[in-house]
């Protein structure tokens, strides 16, 4: 079976995880959307993710995995922020973009 | 009673603070009798901390009393401590006597004046200044009371400052005692960087340590001091002050510039005289050759000045020559005995001239005076007094004083003598001039002074509204005849005729450390050169005399020597044409250079900001692109590394 000789390495998970990351960074750069950017930029958070996991496998070292449970707990807090802005800004205009927030510049 | 030495110039203080909160309200005379007060308690308090250091052992009048330390700064630390010892309350004692007579002085002097309070607040600010000065135990509170004696130097001579003349010779004061002060804060550098303290006293003070010093560093710190003190105490070449200072109110010019202050350069080098004694042989001697030949400069300036007050000013710059002339021979004791009896007999003459000056309703050239001592007798009588003790006529307190400098100088050097001989010379015969011209003769207080180039249409006024002289209030001759009588015994203080009588010599003596002079002169030769002295003392007055009183001589007065040597036009010739120029030089290098380094750097800064806001564009997409870039250029960096 081609599943059966195709036996899962470590390598896939690594080929994965640089996908979702350049999605996450292309969808960052090219989408306007504030939503969507923020959501890009937590896909390209959990590639690295997925990367540290699957490093701490390979070398067997479990400081891979202790990275990610920090990684977890800032991107939670992360998150509170980040939508917390974008909830503000989305309200005050609805159809407001990212480009948008350059009134913010000094 | 030593302890009590914190009260000598605590009470000046109380009266200045006092004076300054409620003089104004309690105006005239009752400021004048608050300040007199605490000037006459200090020097009270004077007589018991002296009676405290007599009561000790000849060789411990030493006592430090510390109130409080003032710059603690890790490893060095300046204390506010007062040193009583001989030399300090010496000092302490004329400088409040001589003070509290000027006080009382000044109460009928400034009769009027609608800054009495001020000046009494001044002057009570002074004294206090003085004796920081004198009783300081270590060099940075006595730099404290040097520069406090020059402020209150600029506010009294600047006294009446609505007149520009007196305002600028304020600032003259003041701008050339910087030059000085620049010297005693490099010498005090200097000390501390040596010696790591700046007290007197105690086995770990400077005096006692100042064998330590290399010769060369003492050379320095004894020179630079003596910058100082030629500034303050108005030597070659700082001496254009001096003269100037005479603007302010004549009691202020018998205290302050002729008393007590410009004696304080004498007093810190009398000091100090054990780092004077470590430096090389030629320090002293520089020192000796200044004080010498500011003597005879100014003595033969003093000589054709026509302004009462001004040949008396002359006449203190070519005293204090003499005091540094003593202390550059080594005659320590001589040099404090002569600063005591000039101190006497100067204040004396400038009271004296304040008594003219006030008698004659203001008028100070010596032209439009003559026979006044019908007219002021007790002003008269004292004057002379005076004068024969500058003179140097036995048996008034100056001959006794200058005749030990002169022998000093004698054994030090014969040239040195020989211009302090002429000194002494022309001493005699520009006071007997202005007795003669002042006391005696006729009457010519009412006549215009048509040979004067200088009389301006004012004076041409003046000189038809009728003068009469009289004499001045019990205030002011009271410290008159009290002087008078001062000028006449101080020599006592220290009679040369045996050791017994020398009693400043061994009252100083535990100050001075061994390092006065001992001088090898056989009985016959002092004799000799006393005679000498008095001889040209008695030619002075009797040529005098002959020129000015019978009229025999033609004066001679030339008008290089009224206008000073041209020394202080010359300065000002040369500030105000290279100086200038230079001044303008810096100031445009300042402007230029300094300034423009300074505004160049905030200016690049800010260009560069600027330039650097464009790429703050606010755009997220963008910075996630400069980010990006710089992720690919690092790992494209460290790939190709990795591979090479």
């Amino acid at each position: 079976m081609i599943l059966a000789a195709a036996e899962v390495t470590p390598a896939w998970y690594l080929v994965l995880g640089s996908l979702i990351f350049t999605i996450g960074a292309v969808g960052l750069l090219i989408r306007r959307n504030p939503l969507v950017m923020f959501m890009c930029v937590e896909l390209m958070l959990n590639a690295v993710t997925l990367s540290f996991v699957t490093f701490s496998r390979m070398l067997d070292d479990v400081h891979g995995q202790t990275v990610v449970v920090f990684v977890l707990v800032v991107a939670a807090a992360e998150v509170v922020i980040g939508l917390g802005i974008i909830v503000a800004l989305l309200r005050r205009n609805p159809t407001a973009t990212a480009d948008d927030l350059t009134v913010l510049k000094g | 009673m030593l302890d009590l030495v914190w009260l000598i110039p605590a009470l000046p203080l109380a009266g200045f603070v006092f004076l300054l909160v409620a003089g104004r309200r309690l105006g005239e005379p009752l400021a004048g009798w608050v300040a007199t007060l605490a000037c006459g308690g200090a020097f009270v308090a004077s007589c018991i901390v002296f009676a405290g250091l007599v009561a000790e052992d000849h060789q411990h009048r030493e006592h430090v009393v510390t109130l409080f330390e003032w710059l603690p700064a890790g490893g060095f630390s300046v204390d506010i401590g007062l040193l009583a010892d001989p030399l300090s309350i010496t000092m302490a004692l004329f400088v409040t006597g001589i003070g509290t007579l000027i006080h009382l002085y000044s109460i009928g002097y400034m009769h009027g004046d609608p800054g009495f309070s001020r000046f009494f607040t001044y002057l009570n600010l002074f004294v206090f200044s003085m004796l920081m000065l004198v009783l300081g135990d270590n060099l940075l509170v006595t730099f404290l009371g040097w520069e406090g004696v020059g402020a209150c130097s600029y506010f009294l001579v600047s006294f009446w400052f609505s007149k520009d003349a007196n305002a600028s010779a304020g600032k003259k004061a003041f701008i050339t005692n910087r030059i000085g002060d620049w010297g005693f804060m490099v010498a005090m550098f200097l000390t501390f960087a040596a010696m790591g303290t700046l007290t007197y006293a105690g086995d770990d003070g400077i005096l006692a340590r100042a064998g330590e010093l290399a010769p060369a560093t003492a050379t320095g710190i004894a020179l630079l001091l003596f910058v100082g003190a030629c500034g303050k105490s108005a030597q070659l070449p700082l001496f254009v002050w001096l003269p100037d200072a005479m603007a302010g109110p004549t009691p202020v010019s018998a205290l302050i510039h002729a008393a007590t202050m410009v004696t304080s350069g004498v007093y810190v080098m009398t000091r100090v005289n054990p780092i004077v004694a470590e430096a090389f042989t030629w320090a002293p001697d520089v020192i000796a050759w200044v004080g010498v030949a500011t003597a005879l400069f100014a003595a033969t300036i003093a000589l054709a000045q026509n302004d009462i007050k001004k040949v008396l000013a002359y006449s203190t710059v070519s005293q204090l020559g003499y005091m540094f002339l003593a202390v550059g021979t080594g005659a320590y004791v001589a040099a404090i005995f002569h600063m005591v009896t000039h101190a006497f007999f100067k204040a004396l003459l400038f009271l004296g001239s304040g008594s003219v000056i006030h008698g004659m309703h203001d008028e100070q050239d010596m032209r439009r005076m003559g026979a006044l001592r019908k007219a002021m007798p007790i002003t008269a009588a004292t004057f002379i007094v005076g004068w024969l003790a500058i003179a140097g006529v036995p048996p008034f307190a100056g001959f006794w004083s200058k005749d030990e400098i002169l022998l000093y100088a004698y054994d030090a050097s014969p040239a040195l003598w020989a211009l302090g001989l002429l000194t002494a010379l022309l001493t005699a015969f520009y006071m007997a001039r202005q007795v003669f011209l002042v006391f005696f003769g006729e009457p010519r207080w009412n006549q215009p002074i048509t040979d004067l180039e200088s009389a301006s249409p004012d004076d041409a006024a003046d000189a038809h509204s009728h003068i009469e002289p009289h004499e001045s209030p019990w205030q002011m001759t009271v410290p008159l005849v009290v002087l008078a009588g001062l000028a006449i015994v101080g020599g006592g203080l220290n009679l040369p005729f045996t050791g017994d009588l020398h009693f400043l010599g061994r009252w100083l003596e535990p100050v001075l450390m061994g390092n006065e002079a001992h001088i090898d002169v056989a009985t016959g030769t002092k004799v000799a050169l006393a005679v000498i002295a008095i001889v040209a003392a008695v030619g002075g007055i009797v040529l005098a005399a002959a020129v000015y009183l019978k009229h025999r001589i033609k004066p001679i007065e030339p008008d290089v020597m009224a206008k000073g040597w041209y020394y202080d036009s010359s300065i000002a010739a040369f500030m105000d044409g290279p100086g200038r120029a230079g001044f303008q030089a810096t100031a445009d290098f300042d402007r230029t250079v300094v300034d423009g380094a300074v505004n160049g750097v905030a200016g690049l800064v800010r260009g560069g900001g600027r330039g650097m806001r464009v790429l703050q564009s606010g755009y997220v997409r963008s910075y996630a692109l400069g980010i990006g870039i710089g992720v690919v250029a690092l790992l494209a960096y460290f790939l190709t590394r990795v591979t090479l």
